[in-house]
């Protein structure tokens, strides 16, 4: 009895210190915000600013890199981070923070559809023609645009969203990027033929599933330059969309032509992406972003295409852009935050992150490069957005999406619905979300 | 001895736990037939006539729920009643290491569901799990138990059943040792054997335990939620998407009124077939 | 059909019957847990393949100290949270329940029909969710641990009573009666003289509802969301995206939050099936 309680006491005090050691990078957790903006005042040669992030680690490894660095600019200011869950929790939290008033000075919060749900007319500082903003590509700026004032910075990287391939097994059967739909075929088939499944897909983690719809907006905006501000205002639909429709069917077309993994429905991602570098697998439809789960010789061997289209003239990629930095209107030392703003959106900043979190895609950030070696996903999607062949994928255009995709597109990349139904089913997914959410005009 | 009773057995007892009862249970149940007919976001509510029921059963994802509910129940409780059973006669034959064979049927009984639901996932992994090496062995390829859609279902079913046939066979052993042993020894006297004694006394004198298991499996199953979620998200798709889960992923996206809906639908699911069903056992025991 | 009278033909049967059904029941309710204590002590390397290899190496307390110390050492804050609610709300049922069994038992009338209809009821109808969550959220008590109890509390309450009203049965009324005269009365009566006589059918409910209350992952799911109030099974839930990389620290996680229930079993395992078994029937 006396040793379990030992035992106990030793793996109690290894979690506190390793507790310890987290909250000193990650400073006291999610709480402190109503306290500091009171206390920050009374040093006064000093300010000191409160930033929120989320507590994923590529996030907090990145802010403590961007603070230093910050902090060795400008010795007149310190800034405090402070974590937040990621997820629906993180999203509650922004929200209450936000109206009750408690929000620290600074948060890094997704750019896009989830920012619009903030109100950010009424809870942020605006930004617009801000020198805080002054090195931020004007590629950014609709994702964090709402009623023509834009409200954030970009922290960290954009990525994309379309084929991961294993350039060995495409060197070793002498393919050549896809542009086109049909050249996708044409290797697929053969990557076939030589006894490696043409494309993994990862079911058992249904979000994986998605890329083949969600990643092929470039070429449904490419048919359509108005499509999102259609699709808001109910005016075009998957299932009657004839370009929009292209995802559903390519998702039904990989499995048609017996592309996919065997164990495709109870495969997971993280399998998934080992099956690509070990080369099992040829194409992943997935994000760029997660490269950095593999271990950089493996990552080195991954590149990127962006989703092919019907025509070769015109491929290009889906952008998801990076997160917002946001400034609330609450804040007590809005000057401090926008300095701390238009660092992290500098160059300097994006070397900061480089140093802390290998680039998986390229920085909005005007002077900010990619340094040489980063990985090939990284140089790849740096390659679409210097041609200017890039869209921001749906969900940073419109902020209409339904909760169903994910399963929706299990359901016909596993054969069980039709493209044309499954495409059908995910309007109504939509309308119902509008509709139970009280959203005008559906 | 009126007055007596009164102050003995007054109803005072019942005010605690009517408290709680009432309010954490009766209450939601009764406003959930109101909630239930609006759009709702846990502030507001607007009265929206049947608009959630008409969603719930036009969209052919929840329809299937229902289908996919009725299967899963009738299959863990069918199942659960017959293995049930023959472990039970088993353990209370005469063979030795009863004691042990009884602890490893109830044991899982007392592990958590996802705990369960997780391990078992891994073990029935189409490439490397431990079920389909063992089948790839014997020259049989396993397919996805739990990636395929029209496995998924059965597959979780069936954990389901090795979970819970333990508490199925302990309620069995009870029913058994209740019945008379000059029962079974007037049938060897007739010269009637093992089969005979079963037929003619085990299965009708052990019927009051069988309701009791077909009650219990039946209702668990018709609720059935944690295993399905852990193991396959009712997925893929849509396929092995139960009542239960519907009215999760509803409340998941904020649809409160719609899983509100979904749980009157399973409320009125459960009660016209659960009351007339214990009724009629209830007719029954009193028959016997 | 006593052993004296077998055979030796029959006991050979016998004897192939006791081999077959310790073997299946060795492979099918032996093997999960194995698979579970073996993948557990694994290094992270080798527990990825997922196989039933032995261990090459032997990380245990590493293992334990990770899994600890994952999440700013959230498991320890769910054992924490596991074992107030089961234990506050398996003290509350027993009392509660034991009282309206008691007088429900003992006062049968219109009044006990009622009472038994709403019963039976609590056994058969589903919670409504939702609406049990915007109470909660009216009185406060959405996403703390207070409410999660009364929430436990009020859902296991009908298994409860009719595990007590069947024990209850059983208990002469004259004792009651000649307690009365003693002068003892209602909760005197009651406290010193009922609850005392019911320690067998407490110790069956205090074992199932504790193992049911610490194995819950549905209310907790929907009653406490969020990091700070989780319980064990919801951090094995969430545990189940962040180890997806590492199995030897997501079943060293299973392994740990089965011990409790596990020690429950080897300390008491006659007595709740014994006790499971009556109150299963006669209820």
């Amino acid at each position: 009895m006396k040793l379990k309680r030992y035992r106990f006491a030793v793996a109690a005090l290894a979690g506190s210190a390793l507790f310890g050691l987290t909250a000193c990078g990650g400073g006291s957790s999610a709480g402190t915000g109503a306290g500091s903006a009171s206390s920050a005042g009374s040093a006064a040669s000093k300010t000191e600013i409160t930033l929120l992030v989320d507590n994923g680690e590529g996030s907090v490894k990145a802010a403590n890199a961007e603070i230093a660095a910050f902090q060795k600019a400008n010795p007149d200011i310190t800034v405090k981070l402070s974590t937040r869950p990621g997820g629906g929790d993180g999203d509650n939290l922004v929200k209450t923070k936000l109206s009750t008033g408690v929000m620290e000075d600074v948060f890094w919060y997704n750019s896009g559809s989830l920012l619009q749900a903030l109100a950010p007319e009424k809870s942020l500082v605006d930004l617009t023609g801000d020198a805080a903003i002054k090195d931020v590509d004007p590629s950014f700026l609709p994702a964090v645009t709402q009623g023509g004032k834009v409200y954030g910075a970009p922290w960290g990287t954009a990525f994309g969203g379309g084929i991961l391939y294993n350039k060995d097994v495409y060197s070793k059967l002498g393919l050549t990027v896809p542009k086109s739909w049909a050249e996708f075929e044409a290797n697929s088939e053969k990557i076939k033929a030589a006894g490696i499944d043409p494309v993994i897909q990862t079911y058992k983690d249904t979000w994986t599933s998605q890329l083949l719809v969600l990643g092929d907006f470039y070429n449904v905006s490419k048919a359509n330059p108005n499509w999102a501000t259609d699709y808001t205002a109910n005016k075009v639909k998957y299932a009657t969309d004839a370009a929009a429709l292209r995802g559903f069917e390519k998702l039904a077309e990989v499995k048609a032509k017996g592309w996919v993994n065997r164990s495709s429905g109870s495969m997971t991602f993280d399998q998934g992406m080992k099956y690509l570098a070990a080369g099992k697998g040829a194409q992943y439809p997935m994000l760029t972003t997660v490269i950095s789960n593999l271990p950089p010789a493996d990552a080195a061997k991954i590149g990127f295409f962006g989703l092919p289209g019907d025509d070769a003239a015109s491929s290009g990629a889906t952008l998801w852009t990076p997160g917002g930095q946001y400034i609330p209107k609450t804040s007590k030392h809005i000057d401090a935050a926008k300095k701390f703003v238009a660092f992290v959106a500098s160059p300097a900043g994006a070397e900061a992150f480089t140093s802390a979190v290998p680039p998986t895609g390229p920085y909005l950030i005007k002077g900010a490069t990619l340094p040489v070696d980063a990985l090939p996903v990284a140089k790849d999607m740096q390659a679409y957005i210097d041609a200017g062949n890039i869209s921001p994928a749906l969900e940073f255009l419109s902020p209409v999406k339904g909760p169903a995709l994910e399963q929706i597109c299990v359901a016909v990349g596993s054969g069980q619905t039709s493209a044309k139904d499954g495409a059908a089913q995910y309007d109504a997914d939509v309308t119902k979300q509008a509709k139970q959410l009280g959203l005008a005009g559906w | 001895m009126r007055g007596t009773t009164k102050r003995t057995y007054s109803y005072w007892f019942y005010a605690p736990a009517g408290v709680v009862y009432g309010i954490f249970f009766i209450l939601p149940t009764v406003i959930s037939f109101y909630f239930a007919f609006t759009r709702w976001d846990l502030f507001e509510s607007h009265w929206i006539g049947l608009d959630n029921f008409r969603q719930f059963f036009s969209e052919q994802s929840l329809r299937s729920s229902l289908r996919n509910t009725l299967v899963y129940a009738v299959t863990t409780s069918g199942l659960k009643v017959v293995l049930g059973m023959m472990l039970a006669v088993l353990l209370t034959s005469s063979i030795r290491l009863k004691a042990i064979l009884r602890a490893l049927t109830f044991f899982p009984v007392l592990v958590s569901t996802v705990a369960v639901g997780i391990t078992f996932s891994v073990l029935l992994q189409p490439d490397f799990g431990i079920i389909n090496t063992v089948l790839a062995k014997v020259g049989i390829t396993g397919p996805d138990w739990l990636g395929n859609p029209t496995t998924a279902l059965l597959s979780v079913a069936a954990v389901d059943v090795w979970k819970g046939v333990g508490l199925a066979t302990v309620i069995y052993i009870a029913g058994i040792l209740s019945i008379p042993r000059d029962y079974y020894e007037a049938v060897e006297m007739d010269g009637g054997g093992g089969w005979t004694q079963f037929r003619n006394v085990t299965l009708p004198l052990a019927r009051p335990a069988t309701f009791t298991v077909i009650l219990l499996s039946f209702i668990g199953g018709l609720r059935s939620f944690d295993l399905i979620w852990t193991m396959t998200g009712g997925g893929p798709g849509f396929a092995s998407d139960t009542i239960a889960s519907v009215i999760y992923k509803q409340y998941q996206a904020g649809f409160y009124g719609l899983s509100t809906a979904g749980n009157v639908v399973l409320f009125v699911l459960v009660s016209i077939i659960i009351f007339p069903l214990s009724r009629y056992f209830n007719s029954r025991e009193v028959d016997l | 059909m006593s052993s004296r009278t077998l055979s030796p033909a029959g006991r050979a049967r016998r004897l192939g019957v006791e081999a077959i059904s310790l073997v299946v029941a060795l492979v099918v309710f032996v093997i999960p847990f194995v698979f579970i204590v073996l993948t557990a002590v694994k290094d992270e390397f080798q527990s990825s393949d997922l196989t039933f290899a032995w261990p090459t190496s032997w990380p245990v307390m590493d293992n334990i100290k990770q899994v600890f110390a994952a999440r700013d050492g959230m498991l320890l804050v769910a054992f924490k949270n596991s074992t107030i609610v089961t234990v506050v709300a398996v003290t509350i049922l027993v009392v509660l329940c034991a009282m309206v069994a008691f007088v429900l038992q003992r006062r049968p009338g219109k009044v006990a029909n009622v009472v038994n209809a709403l019963i039976l009821s609590g056994l058969i109808i589903p919670p409504a969710i939702v609406p049990t969550i915007w109470v909660l959220q009216k009185l406060h008590l959405f996403k703390t641990i207070p409410g999660l109890i009364v929430v436990e509390v009020a859902f296991s309450m009908s298994f409860t009573i009719l595990l007590y009203r069947a024990f209850i049965a059983s208990i002469p009324r004259e004792l009651d009666e000649a307690a009365t005269i003693d002068g003892c009365s209602g909760l005197a009566l009651f406290f010193r003289v009922i609850l005392p006589l019911l320690r067998p059918v407490t110790i069956t409910s205090v074992l199932t509802n504790s193992v049911f209350i610490f194995n819950d992952f549905v209310n907790p799911l929907y009653f406490t969301p969020g990091d700070e109030n989780a319980t064990v099974q919801l951090t094995l839930y969430n545990f189940l995206s962040q180890f997806s990389t590492q199995y030897n620290l997501l079943f060293m996680n299973i392994l740990l939050i089965t011990i409790p229930p596990l020690l429950v079993f080897i300390l008491f395992n006659g007595k709740i099936v014994s006790g499971m078994t009556s109150g299963a029937v006669k209820g």
